[in-house]
């Protein structure tokens, strides 16, 4: 795996004039957003306004259709990127946990660590322990995913991302799967990341997360930023028309 | 007359059970045991199949279906993975292999390679004699077939679990031999036994090509007692061993389906 050299004073997330087409369909229009390095910020908007799309761009598990993607100064969408080395250092957490369900959940975490990372495998189940031990599920190291709960489920991904070590993570709806009462246990973790300084972009519908979490709020639709800044502002005084009818229907 | 609705499912499953019984009785009495035991079970035919009939016939039929599972298991599973791939003659091939193999039978396959070879070839031939030939042959047939299974296979794995891999950083190919392949074969356990015990079966037409008695299956070794004793007790005592390879198979198989079960 080649190095890739890092700009330590880039912004961690930095997307200029993104577009991308699903076939004649116009997902997203000259998207411009960054994310600075140790903030959180939250995407919000209806179904459809791109807003996946968006952070599926981030670490090219979708291919923009034109336009450009820094992580910490390095250009993701250089055609002659080593993309498994950038992606090892983005965390990416999903709406339906993915876990390797034939794994039990200490491989899950060690798997990638090991595989790629190289890793020995003595440390990468001590890293896996340690972030398990984080999200509150250290004693179900040796049970299979498929016998957790939709909200230890997301926990032990979320583990399994930090497992990695990652300069920041994607959260891509990472409650939306979940049952209400599963939820506060999820953010509760998200909120534990945040305190500690990492970077996070996360897509949510947890409009309170937003508020209390966040660095920086982004309200999208279809296809387009259409309003952005402090989360308190946005939800609480909102100056686009679209984002106030957005928010009168999900408050 | 009023009669519940379980009372009348009784009644009827009760009438089903005596039908059963009356043909099994009927046909019990009509049969002539006596003959049908000096036919089939002949006390004086059995002992003298043994041992050869575990030591040569049986021993071969496994050694035949093992080589071919594995040969044509590997060479489908490389089958499959050209047919998913993006580069298109390797999945033109597939595609022309699979079709073909699929569709002639599997008897014109092994004449077709135990009398072109050597014509093809002359002066050479497949390592490892008899079962060499079987092997490649067999192979050939179970790989077109199990191809297109394990390809479902694949293709039943949800597509979230390369993202979730491929987001950690494994390569393409690290995702699909660490996370796919394995979840694909759990999928596809059920019906690659059946081709495994369909090649067993198939495993029977090397009696076409010409053998030696140290090279005979089960088929062969019936059909060659057939001749000797003029009597059915050879090809029925192979039968019994066909059943004595594939029952243990499924069952084994059920234990591990039940085990997968568990972990998914």
């Amino acid at each position: 795996m080649s190095q890739i050299t890092v700009d330590e004073n880039a912004p961690a997330i930095d997307v200029q004039q993104l577009h991308k087409y699903f076939g004649d369909n116009q997902v997203l229009t000259g998207i411009d957003f960054h994310v600075d390095r140790g903030t959180v910020v939250c995407v919000i908007g209806p179904s459809g306004s791109g807003k996946s799309t968006l952070l599926r761009c981030i670490n090219r598990l979708e291919e923009p259709t034109s336009g450009k993607v820094f992580v910490e100064g390095v250009e993701v969408t250089d055609p002659d990127i080593d993309l498994d080395a950038l992606r090892a250092r983005i965390g990416m957490v999903f709406q339906q946990f993915n876990l390797f369900p034939h794994l039990s959940v200490l491989d899950n975490l060690t798997v990638a660590q090991t595989k790629v990372k190289k890793r020995k495998k003595d440390e990468a189940v001590e890293v896996a322990r340690r972030n398990l031990e984080k999200v509150g599920l250290a004693e179900r190291e040796d049970s299979y995913p498929a016998h957790l709960s939709g909200g230890q489920q997301q926990r032990i991904a979320i583990a399994r991302a930090l497992s990695m070590d990652p300069d920041l993570m994607l959260f891509d709806e990472p409650t939306s799967a979940l049952d209400p009462e599963l939820v506060g246990d999820v953010l509760g973790v998200m909120k534990d990341l945040a305190s500690e300084g990492m970077t996070m972009m996360v897509v949510t519908h947890e409009m309170g997360f937003a508020r209390e979490v966040g660095h920086k709020l982004v309200f999208m639709d279809g296809g387009v930023i259409v309003e952005e800044g402090d989360p308190r502002t946005v939800l609480g005084d909102p100056q686009e028309e679209r984002t106030q009818s957005f928010l009168s229907k999900v408050l | 007359m009023a009669m519940s609705p379980r009372k009348r499912a009784q009644v009827s499953r009760g009438i089903q059970y005596a039908v059963l019984g009356v043909v099994v009785v009927a046909i019990a009495l009509a049969a002539d045991w006596g003959t049908l035991q000096q036919t089939f079970l002949n006390g004086e035919i059995l002992p003298e199949l043994f041992p050869d009939l575990f030591t040569v016939a049986l021993k071969n039929t496994i050694y035949y279906t093992a080589g071919a599972f594995v040969f044509g298991l590997v060479l489908g599973l490389v089958l499959a993975l050209m047919r998913l791939s993006s580069v298109g003659p390797y999945r033109w091939i597939a595609t022309t292999f699979i079709e073909f193999f699929r569709g002639v039978p599997a008897l014109i396959v092994f004449i077709g390679f135990y009398y072109g070879l050597p014509v093809a070839f002359p002066g050479r031939a497949l390592p490892g004699g008899t079962f060499g030939t079987v092997t490649v042959a067999l192979g050939l047939v179970g790989a077109a077939y199990m191809a297109e299974t394990i390809r479902a296979g694949i293709q039943a794995v949800p597509k979230g679990q390369v993202e979730a891999a491929r987001s950690l950083g494994m390569s393409s190919t690290r995702a699909m031999v660490t996370i796919v392949i394995p979840q694909a074969f759990r999928i596809i356990l059920p019906p690659l036994t059946n081709e495994l015990i369909l090649l067993t079966k198939d495993s029977s037409l090397v009696y076409l090509i010409g053998l030696s008695f140290s090279d005979y299956e089960l088929t062969k070794f019936g059909r060659e007692g057939l001749n000797q004793y003029t009597n059915l007790t050879p090809l029925f005592a192979a039968a019994l061993c066909y059943l004595l390879i594939t029952v243990p198979l499924s069952v084994v198989v059920r234990r591990m389906e039940a085990r997968a079960d568990r972990a998914r």
